[in-house]
């Protein structure tokens, strides 16, 4: 089980905008530099990327909710 | 009535300000705060602080309901909305009123009329100011719009007249080039509209941004003269002076005058700022835009005119009449003002929320430094990356930029990665010293590596 962590703080989303689909579903194959979310940090979007390949077990920060460097975000199956 | 409990609904460097404009007027101050923001410098300066939602700014201090009921519970008699969140939203402003609470701003009706840029610009006509020139309404021809366009000046700029944002604008250096491109935007314009109609405006190249900061209190307005901001990065100031020295004494007087005269006809109260683009070739300037509240860059006008623009606008909104006319506002020195943000200039400017370490602040003479930060404060994710604004004042322009450069070396905060070094470069640079730039300079330059080169020596 790989944890993909957040790089810094901020406010993490899941879907790319509030209308679309989340990037990422439980069961998704994952590849290295796949988008898995997005970190809002002052007003800048920052996308977060895996840094190694595997499936996607789900999301462990929620949608929309503050999160400190270093968070895990999601979880890959190896 | 006198303003006696002022409620704060902001955070940052500029909450900061406001409590101690406030406090100089014996007012008690309330500072409204995030979930996000417990621990912020307002909250431990401000007589009291009330908490008004979570961290994210849709929660709490864009909620406007929430902040005109903290206002309502701490009994407050005034609300400061500062600048960006609610600082001009005619609905607060609206439901202070209903709640029997001041606003630190004009009218709900000023901020609404002065928000809708065609209204705003129609204001601005009918008032003898300038606006970029442009055809009076639709055109229908070719032969119409190159009539039209002799009389605006070339370059002009091709607009569809029904349609919205920047879409399918061309811009025509000449006749010849205008004849050609006309009927495409006809075509396209039918096509996507409906409505072979067109629109032409004079293509103003390479402007730079003046803005005139004026004072009302009803009836009168004054002006405090004028700033120049046109280091922008991605349309967001970086570094703001006031005077502009780019005009002439002439100039200054008639576009001062005419900040006045728009001011003085949506019946102005509190601090504004109309914002023009100047045309350094054509000696013309046009206003854009007016900002119904106070600026970031407000420093800078109070260090040449020694006018407390935060206090007069307390007061002006409490219901006195201005304390000062147009003749007492003179202006001495030149002053400099750069943003120092919390991000990493050096990587493509990303946000960097650190944690304050030791913290070594510029003093003097001339020197301010208008912040937010204390040794241990964790900056919050949640808002916008500013963390303070040094401004230097100096009898002239190059004696400011000296001091300028000496502030920025004495500078230090650890632990935080900010935009001091962008300022360093910008000090040190031949044609920002020369005043030679404009709104579509500091892009081209960074993109360029001058950050870089400066920064490393020219090794990279």
């Amino acid at each position: 089980m790989a944890q993909i962590q957040s790089p810094l703080p901020g406010t993490f989303y899941h879907k790319p905008s509030p209308e679309e689909p989340a990037y990422k579903a439980k069961g998704d194959a994952v590849a290295v530099d796949d988008v898995i979310g997005l970190i809002e940090v002052m007003k800048t979007f920052i996308e977060v990327k895996a840094e190694a390949a595997g499936t996607f077990a789900g999301y462990v920060a929620e949608n929309e909710t503050p999160v400190m460097a270093g968070a895990v975000l999601a979880e890959l199956d190896d | 009535m006198t303003i006696s409990r002022l409620f704060i609904a902001n955070r940052g460097e500029i909450a900061v300000r406001i409590i101690r404009a406030a406090r100089e007027l014996g007012i008690h101050t309330i500072q409204a705060y995030s979930e996000g923001d417990a621990d912020m410098l307002a909250v431990k300066l401000a007589d009291e602080a009330v908490c008004i939602g979570p961290a994210p700014s849709k929660d709490s201090y864009l909620d406007i309901a929430k902040v005109v009921a903290a206002a309502k519970q701490t009994h407050a008699d005034a609300v400061h909305p500062g600048y960006g969140f609610l600082s001009e939203s005619p609905a607060f402003a609206r439901a202070l009123a209903e709640a029997g609470i001041a606003y630190v701003g004009p009218s709900a009706e000023t901020i609404e009329r002065m928000g809708d840029k065609v209204a705003a610009r129609q204001a601005a006509e009918a008032a003898g100011v300038p606006v970029v020139p442009g055809s009076k309404g639709r055109i229908g021809t070719v032969d119409e719009a190159a009539e039209v366009a002799k009389t605006v000046g070339y370059p002009v700029m091709i607009k569809a007249a029904a349609g919205g944002g920047g879409r399918g604008i061309r811009i025509a250096a000449d006749e010849a080039e205008l004849r050609k491109l006309a009927p495409q935007a006809q075509q396209e314009a039918q096509a996507a509209f409906g409505d072979g109609g067109l629109y032409l405006e004079r293509a103003v190249q390479n402007p730079r941004h003046i803005e005139v900061q004026v004072l009302g209190d009803g009836e009168t307005a004054i002006h405090c003269y004028e700033r120049e901001c046109s280091l922008q990065r991605r349309r967001q100031k970086v570094w703001e002076e006031a005077g502009a020295v780019c005009l002439d004494d002439e100039t200054r007087e008639t576009l001062c005058a005419s900040a006045v005269a728009l001011a003085q006809a949506v019946n102005y109260r509190g601090a504004g700022t109309l914002e023009y683009l100047y045309d350094s070739d054509r000696n013309e300037f046009y206003f854009i835009e007016m900002n119904t509240r106070i600026q970031v860059e407000h420093p800078v006008t109070e260090m040449i005119t020694g006018v407390d623009l935060v206090q007069e606008m307390i007061k002006v909104c409490g219901g006195e009449k201005l304390s000062l006319t147009q003749a007492d506002i003179a202006c001495t020195g030149h002053a400099i003002e750069v943003r120092i943000n919390a991000e990493d200039p050096l990587m493509q400017f990303m946000p960097w929320p650190g944690k304050v370490g030791a913290m070594t602040l510029p003093a003097g003479e001339g020197v301010r430094f208008d912040h937010f930060l204390y040794e241990g404060y964790q900056i919050p994710p949640f808002y916008d990356s500013l963390l303070g604004k040094l401004i230097v004042h100096a009898p002239t322009r190059a004696e400011a930029i000296d001091k300028l450069a000496a502030a920025l070396e004495e500078l230090s905060l650890e632990g935080l990665k900010t935009t001091a070094p962008l300022h360093k470069a910008l000090a040190a640079d031949p044609g920002v010293r020369a005043g030679d730039f404009h709104t579509q300079w500091l892009e081209p330059w960074l993109a360029a590596g001058n950050l870089t080169k400066a920064t490393t020596g020219g090794v990279s």
